[in-house]
């Protein structure tokens, strides 16, 4: 997320020309030109197989970045590779500052063990191990007393949600708390870079949006930096703040959501995007509105009156000295408060107004929309009025971004 | 014409008595303090069978059996078992042979569990070392026998010496088996969490492998207690000897006796190892 002073922030990891190749003899694709053949032409002349061509990209403190692809197209890979699950044949992954290719084993096992702490596809859970003793293992690892991490496993547990389960073994839960077991696994070290493969494709549909939608809440909670890998793109844009999409071991695109589906690298983001529904991806922020008029609360009721007829409104929002929502006006309150007598617009207007964020999608203003007559205000989180959105509004964003 | 030509014949059964010759001369030493050394443990383990009462053993591998297989009858079972032993008059030569068994359990787990884990890290061990396990499994024991006799002179070491090598394959291989059929996804989490190699072998491979394990020590005692026959022939005395002396006066009651005491020791040793494996398991 960009910084309030506008510069963009130093960045927690950053990948360098990151190159992976699988095989015997890599230093006869490396050091000369077939590196940069085609992936099957690689493979038929030296037998090796190339998973990752020169990747390089940054990511901030407390950014939700998502690499996302088809299967095979090198995501497990690259985040295996950001801390050495597996060795990168080239490239440099700086953390913190620190180059993580050169670390020598001791340092680098401190690395993963206070650092970065990640969740796996398969859950890789031990199984002869309970809830709690799974959960306590990084703290485990690190030689802390038994009372302390079980202290720091049990408040994970509790942060996903699994409290009473600390005694079960792993193979007595569902999937989804499987997962709800490794994630806590991971947050128990308090690591500043949580690294998720695939952490949600295991397991089935519903449980999948409750465990996204618990995972954005946590992020909002915990603001950790998240490599998130997945091959979902509805997944990759309801979570990422950026998203890189990968393709034969390479990064093709890097942007945010809205810029993914309104400008794809190429074709291939672009089929990708077709079957991503708008409903899915718009945002309040990018379909809102500035109002034709709006009203302040110290302004006469006669002086509004006269305003909103001019303009041809129905109605108007009437905001505060510092933008914030006061309420709604109609001609009729507006009779009513010079029939009171009254010297402004601080009564009687109608503050049952939905309400939403520029970062709500359209499919989430649905509900809003049809709940109430009146338009949407759009306010930031520190409730300053953004603009409108009319039932109008979203049909249309709607049906362009389809008809393209 | 169709005989094999001379010319290619290998004297590999010279070079092995020249070897065998050399082994003896500039070695001798040290496998003389060796075997005293591996008699001294095996007289004190013997004595310790012929030391403890026999209704405590009958009394514990009742209650050991009855726990381990969840049944009061099974343990009553295995304890009558005992008891037979004991009314064949037979009590202190089966503790003999207990306690050459347990001997060459021990030493094939002290020295198989670490090969078996060294050989699971190491694909070119594995493939070095499996050949060998074949070869010990395969070779007939006498052919071993005569080397142990020249080196360790007649009784039990020669006697433990030979069972080590035909019952030791089982729990090598086993446990080689066991810590790679560890699923690779729960290695590689404790990895992630920085487990060093120690770590991930004590926390996540052993126990994990363990039901593994403990199928390759019950195979390796079952294979022990095979060779106490054979071994009785270079003069370890047991169970094994009683048989051969009956074989050559034709006595084929006591030969029965002997031989069917052989068999209660390996039914008792078999259900209880068996059982503490699968309880491993669950
Ligand atoms: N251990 C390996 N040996 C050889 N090739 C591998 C290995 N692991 C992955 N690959 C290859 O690398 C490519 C990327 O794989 P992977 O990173 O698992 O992709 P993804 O996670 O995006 O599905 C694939 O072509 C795969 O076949
Ligand atoms: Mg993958």
């Amino acid at each position: 997320m960009p910084d309030d002073s506008g510069d963009t922030p130093e960045p927690c990891l950053e990948v360098r020309n990151v190159w992976k190749v699988f095989g015997e003899k890599t230093d006869s694709v490396m050091d000369s030109d077939l590196k940069n053949a085609s992936k099957e032409e690689i493979l038929e002349k030296s037998g090796c197989v190339l998973a990752l061509r020169n990747i390089s990209f940054k990511v901030t403190p407390g950014e939700f970045f998502v690499l996302m692809g088809l299967s095979g197209s090198g995501k497990s890979t690259l985040v295996r590779c950001l801390i050495r699950l597996i060795e990168p044949t080239a490239g440099e992954i700086l953390i913190k500052g620190e180059d993580v290719c050169r670390l020598e084993k001791k340092r680098l096992r401190r690395l993963r063990r206070t650092v970065t702490g990640m969740v796996f596809q398969q859950f890789g859970l031990f199984p002869h191990y309970t809830v709690l003793d799974n959960v306590a293992y990084g703290l485990k690892i690190r030689g802390i007393k038994k009372e302390d991490r079980y202290e720091a496993a049990l408040k994970a547990i509790e942060t996903v949600g699994l409290k009473g389960w600390e005694d079960s073994l792993p193979g007595a839960l569902s999937g989804g708390m499987q997962q709800r077991v490794g994630i806590a696994r991971s947050l128990a070290i308090n690591p500043e870079i949580l690294l998720m493969d695939e952490p949600f494709s295991g397991l089935d549909p519903l449980i999948r949006r409750e465990m996204q939608d618990e995972l954005v809440a946590l992020q909002d909670q915990l603001q950790k930096t998240i490599i998130f890998v997945t091959h979902d793109l509805h997944e990759a844009l309801k979570l990422g703040s950026r998203i890189a999409i990968m393709r034969n071991g390479e990064i093709i695109q890097v942007d945010a959501p809205e810029d993914v589906i309104s400008s794809p690298a190429d074709d291939y983001v672009q089929d990708f995007v077709q079957d991503a529904s708008p409903a899915k991806v718009l945002r309040a922020g990018t379909i809102m509105e500035t109002p034709v008029l709006l009203l302040y609360e110290w302004q006469g009721p006669k002086v509004a009156k006269t305003l909103l007829s001019k303009s041809d409104q129905e109605r108007a929002f009437v905001i505060t000295k510092d933008h914030r929502l006061k309420g709604l006006a109609t001609h009729e309150i507006l009779e009513a408060l010079i029939a009171d007598g009254a010297k402004d617009l601080r009564n009687r207007l109608i503050e049952d107004v939905p309400r939403c964020t520029p970062e709500m999608t359209v499919e989430e203003l649905f509900p809003l929309a049809t709940s109430s007559p009146y338009p949407i205000a759009v306010l930031d989180e520190k409730g300053k009025f953004l603009g409108d959105i009319r039932n109008r509004t979203i049909i249309n964003s709607m049906i362009q971004d389809t008809g393209k | 014409m169709t005989e094999f030509p001379k010319i290619f014949r290998i004297p590999l059964a010279d070079w092995i008595d020249v070897a065998m010759d050399w082994v003896l001369t500039a070695w001798g030493g040290f496998f003389d303090t060796v075997g005293d050394a591996i008699l001294k443990f095996l007289l004190q383990l013997e004595r310790f069978f012929l030391w403890v009462p026999w209704f405590v053993v009958v009394i514990f591998i009742g209650i050991l059996a009855w726990r381990l297989m969840g049944r009061w009858w099974h343990g009553i079972a295995m304890a009558g078992m005992l008891v037979l032993i004991g009314t064949f008059g037979y009590w202190d030569l089966a503790m003999m042979t207990l306690a050459l068994v347990t001997g060459a359990v021990i030493l094939s787990l002290v020295f198989g569990i670490p090969m078996g884990i060294a050989m699971a890290r190491s694909n070119l061990l594995e493939s070095i070392v499996k050949p060998i396990l074949d070869a010990m499994q395969t070779m007939p024991s006498f052919v071993y026998l005569i080397p142990a006799l020249m080196l360790f002179g007649l009784g039990k070491v020669p006697a433990l010496f030979s069972t080590i090598i035909y019952s030791m394959p089982p729990v090598i291989r086993l446990t080689n088996v066991g810590i790679r059929e560890v699923s690779k996804s729960v290695v590689e989490a404790a990895e992630a969490f920085g487990a060093n190699s120690w770590q991930i072998l004590f926390n996540v491979q052993l126990p994990l492998a363990q039901p593994s394990i403990m199928v390759g020590i019950n195979q390796t005692t079952m294979m022990a207690l095979a060779m106490v026959v054979v071994a009785s022939m270079i003069g370890a005395r047991g169970l094994g000897m009683e048989v051969l002396l009956a074989i050559n006066r034709i006595e084929v009651g006591r030969g029965f006796e002997a031989g069917l005491c052989i068999v209660i020791l390996a039914i008792i040793i078999d259900r209880i190892t068996h059982a503490l494996a699968s309880r491993q398991k669950k």
